[in-house]
């Protein structure tokens, strides 16, 4: 029992750490990425290729003054940050990272909490993520922060629902809530993904991601140009920073999420093994996010809605209405 | 048809004794002459309206104030100017804001710079000076020193809350969020304040001020000789500097009647077009970053610095380069010119076509720019709309097609025109003139002759350096046009020239000595800037950012 306990928390303090720093050099391959394809260089002075620019920008975020505006509700001001990054490593815990390995004789299996509703916890941890933003744009005492808040809500209103309805013929067909049920379940080769055997499903859980990480074309939220910086406006520092990680360690969590449930997970590709399959296909995905951002302009609010409860609703539905049809 | 039917009319119009075609017309029936000029001589857009003080001047006029008013025909070639005398500026004049919903800013800019009142005005409050400010600076007796101090800054409720109420609302009871667009959202473009009452995301009321840029442009004109002018000229509209350039040497030799040497047209052809591209480039690229399209702003501003460079090149400056000078150009073009010209238009063309590629038929940027803030072609002329703005509201006024200068008839290039006077159409508008403007130089630099850039008049241009050096005469001649200035002819001129934003204007009065008497610019971004609250109001932010963006609002020129 105290071997588990030891076990576990070893484990999360190793996810914890290495997702962290994977969000700061998120940010980093984003800038890189999008430079690249916008015909420019992208950080280049701060270390070789700018790479210790992650580091410039930690240091400046931690040294920042934390101001407090003075009519904010400051407590909830405060804690609002840390709900958007806690929740987003929270959300990880489910999640299988890696196969299983050996090491020193000792057999670790890289998932923190192996929930038999895996799919379910994670999917309720990120969404109550959005907490963050909602109580952080209200408690700012600043119009663009309500402003952002009343995006948060309109964001969440709209994507949850297709969320849950498109990940719901996958688990019909698994019939497990686990993500290692998932995995095992196209343990059979490329042909048992279960992309082939749910496109729809796919396209509108990846349309939902988006919406879910808050990237584009469905970045309402902080949206300068139109919102200031939405509900993070008054925001800076390491409180503003911790946003950002979240937003990061989201956007890793939902690259997972798509490997696991439509591409076969950590399942090992003829002579590729399985970890390093899943990291090609969560990179994949990362790279999906920054190549949208590069191609797209973004989406108005009520645009956001008419496409969420007015398109790809009815067609999740009928997804699952057909999928159960095909079980029979 | 003349302005006969007019002179029927209104026997009491007299011709203005300076000017052949300015009408004197009493201030009692202004009103009613300018409904006859709207209505039946159809003189759809008002382009201007000019405040004068006499006070100064050297010969005796009636009284001491008096304004001009600029029409242009619907068939965009005959322009028609009144002028009205005022006998007391107190009480001074009826209102035309019912008649062109272009007078409205118009009339407060000539009250705010003169005192000028306006009777059944609107809203008659200052505009482009501070609330605070005390006196009418564009007054000869003000003096050009001196400066005061305005901290207050002014809650703009008196214009908010009769616009909420026209529409039935209440902001208690709606429960309207009153909100500041501005003046430094990331998205104002320069500093522009648009306070707008949202329901929601929607703006129910919108109310704008403006002036947050006013560095009095037209006072400072009024203490410089004319070349000294043409840089400030470069601060209008700073994304084509050349073209202000060009517009304002233009009015001048418009006055002395002058006719530049071709190489100097082919060049002021040649660098406006590009200009043109550029303010284009500029007024896309911001557009579509704020529609959240980053990568466009690469690629089509990646070829903008080109331009740039290129032009760094030929004229010493990037952004303002003061390159025109009354007569001429300032210096020829350098050695291998076409070249690099050529270079910076292929990176155009690649910058263009490439970020077509990437919206025109791209589902998101269609959703969000049609049917975004329509004007239909009634309203834009009523507004005073020019330019690619009016082209997008599907009105083919072009001055380069409809009274061809400097050549432009001998171009081959097409008229670009909208339909729906949509966001998205303001935005195509501009993408499709940026070709054609491609279009143009490259005939330009084949056709370009050789020869002299500039006239040769000694009381216009400078003497070549040779004869200021060696001879008495070139001494006494360079020092007497930088010191005195050119003596440009008594008298009252308006001239236009179809810059990037539209038409732009400068109506200019001489008394015939270095100095010019009065300047007043016509900035089309000041016209585009009034209708921009009423025009966004039922639609979203979001959409009121795009829509600011796509009207290219210019604060340098807009404030002046």
């Amino acid at each position: 029992m105290d071997a588990l306990i030891i076990e576990t928390v070893v484990k999360a303090i190793v996810v914890l750490l290495v997702i962290s720093a994977l969000a700061g050099f998120g940010t980093y391959l984003e800038r890189k990425v999008l430079a690249f394809m916008q015909r420019r260089l992208g950080p280049m002075h701060v270390g070789p290729f700018g790479l210790l620019q992650i580091l410039a920008d930690g240091i400046k975020l931690f040294t920042k003054e934390d101001i407090v505006p003075q009519h904010a509700n400051r407590l909830i001001f405060m804690v609002a940050p840390a709900i958007t990054a806690a929740t987003a490593f929270i959300a990880l815990a489910a999640i299988p990272l890696f196969p299983e390995f050996t090491i020193f004789g000792y057999t670790i299996r890289p998932i923190i909490a192996d929930l038999n509703v895996g799919i379910l916890f994670v999917l309720g941890a990120m969404a109550s993520g959005l907490y963050g933003p909602l109580l952080a744009g209200m408690a700012q005492a600043n119009k663009w922060g309500i402003i952002g808040s009343a995006r948060t809500a309109i964001l969440f209103l709209s994507y949850e629902v297709v969320t849950g309805l498109s990940i719901l013929a996958p688990i019909m067909i698994v019939g497990s809530l686990s993500l290692i049920d998932f995995n095992n379940a196209q343990a059979g080769g490329v042909s048992d993904w279960m992309v082939w055997k749910q496109p729809v499903a796919f396209v509108l859980f990846l349309i939902a991601g988006f919406a879910e990480t808050n990237r584009t074309p469905f970045d309402l939220l902080e949206h300068e140009a139109e919102v200031i910086s939405g509900y993070a406006t008054e925001y800076s520092g390491m409180r503003w920073g911790m946003f950002f990680i979240g937003e990061y360690a989201n956007m890793i969590t939902v690259a997972f999420l798509a490997s696991l449930v439509f591409f076969g997970g950590f399942n090992p590709i003829g002579f590729i093994p399985g970890f390093l399959a899943i990291i090609l296909k969560v990179s994949f995905f990362f790279f999906l996010m920054l190549w949208v951002r590069a191609s797209w302009p973004h989406v108005r609010p009520d645009q956001l809605m008419w496409l969420c409860w007015k398109v790809l609703m009815p067609i999740a539905i009928l997804n699952i209405l057909i999928t159960g049809i095909v079980l029979l | 048809m003349g302005i006969q039917p007019l002179l029927q009319n209104f026997p009491a119009i007299t011709q203005e004794v300076y000017h052949e075609s300015f009408y004197v017309v009493g201030s009692h029936e202004l009103f009613s002459v300018v409904r006859f000029v709207r209505d039946r001589l159809h003189y759809r857009l008002l382009l201007d309206i000019v405040g004068v003080d006499y006070w100064e001047y050297v010969d005796k006029r009636p009284t001491r104030f008096a304004l001009i008013y600029h029409f242009r025909h619907e068939d965009f070639v005959q322009t028609l100017t009144l002028k009205v005398y005022i006998e007391n500026e107190k009480q001074g004049v009826e209102s035309i804001a019912s008649l062109y919903k272009a007078a409205n800013w118009l009339e407060r800019e000539v009250y705010d710079q003169f005192g000028i009142h306006f009777v059944n005005h609107p809203m008659l409050k200052r505009i482009l000076n501070h609330n605070e400010f005390v006196g009418h600076p564009l007054r000869r007796d003000y003096e050009i020193t001196k400066g005061q101090y305005c901290t207050q800054t002014q809650d703009l409720m008196d214009e908010l809350l009769p616009c909420i109420d026209s529409k039935g609302l209440d902001i208690q009871e709606d429960n309207l969020m009153v909100l500041n667009l501005g003046p430094s959202h990331p998205a104002s473009h320069g500093t522009i304040r648009t306070l707008v009452a949202l329901d929601g995301e929607q703006i129910k009321a919108a109310v704008s001020e403006i002036g947050y840029l006013h560095r009095g442009f037209e006072k400072s004109c009024e203490n410089h000789t004319y070349n000294q002018i043409v840089p400030y000229t470069d601060r209008l509209n700073y994304c084509s500097a050349i073209m202000n350039n060009i517009a304002f040497v233009k009015a001048i030799e418009d006055i002395y009647k002058i006719h530049i040497p071709d190489r100097g047209v082919f060049i002021r052809v040649i660098v406006s077009e590009l200009s043109r591209a550029i303010d284009h480039l500029v007024c896309l690229a911001a557009g579509l970053l704020d529609m959240g399209a980053q990568t466009n702003y690469w690629y089509l501003f990646n070829p903008r610095n080109n331009a740039y460079d290129f032009l760094s090149r030929l004229t010493g400056a990037r952004l303002t380069n003061s390159y025109m000078r009354v007569g001429g150009v300032a210096h020829d073009l350098h050695l291998g010119w076409e070249k690099e010209l050529e270079a910076v238009l292929r990176e155009i063309e690649k910058g263009v076509d490439e970020s077509l590629r990437m919206t025109q038929t791209n589902r998101i940027f269609q959703d969000r720019t049609y049917g975004i803030s329509p004007v239909s072609a009634h309203d834009a002329l009523s507004y005073g709309y020019t330019g690619p703005n009016l082209r997008a509201s599907g009105v083919a006024y072009d001055l380069r097609f409809d009274k061809p200068y400097d050549y432009y008839d001998t171009f081959d290039f097409e008229l670009v025109v909208g339909s729906q006077g949509d966001t998205y159409d303001r935005l195509m508008v501009r993408f499709y003139e940026i070709k054609e403007s491609l279009k143009i130089i490259r005939q330009a630099i084949k056709k370009i002759p050789s020869g002299a850039i500039s006239i040769e008049r000694h009381d216009i241009t400078l003497p070549p350096k040779r004869a200021v050096y060696q001879s008495i005469e070139g001494v006494m001649n360079q020092f007497k046009l930088i010191f005195d200035g050119l003596h440009v002819p008594k008298g009252e001129y308006y001239s236009a020239y179809e810059a990037a934003n539209g038409e732009l204007g400068f109506t200019t009065i001489s008394d015939g000595s270095g100095k010019p008497y009065r300047i007043k610019v016509r900035p089309p971004s000041f016209l585009h800037m009034q209708s921009y609250p009423q025009i966004i109001q039922e639609y979203q932010v979001g959409d009121a950012i795009l829509t600011l963006g796509s009207l290219n609002i210019i604060a340098g020129e807009m404030d002046r």
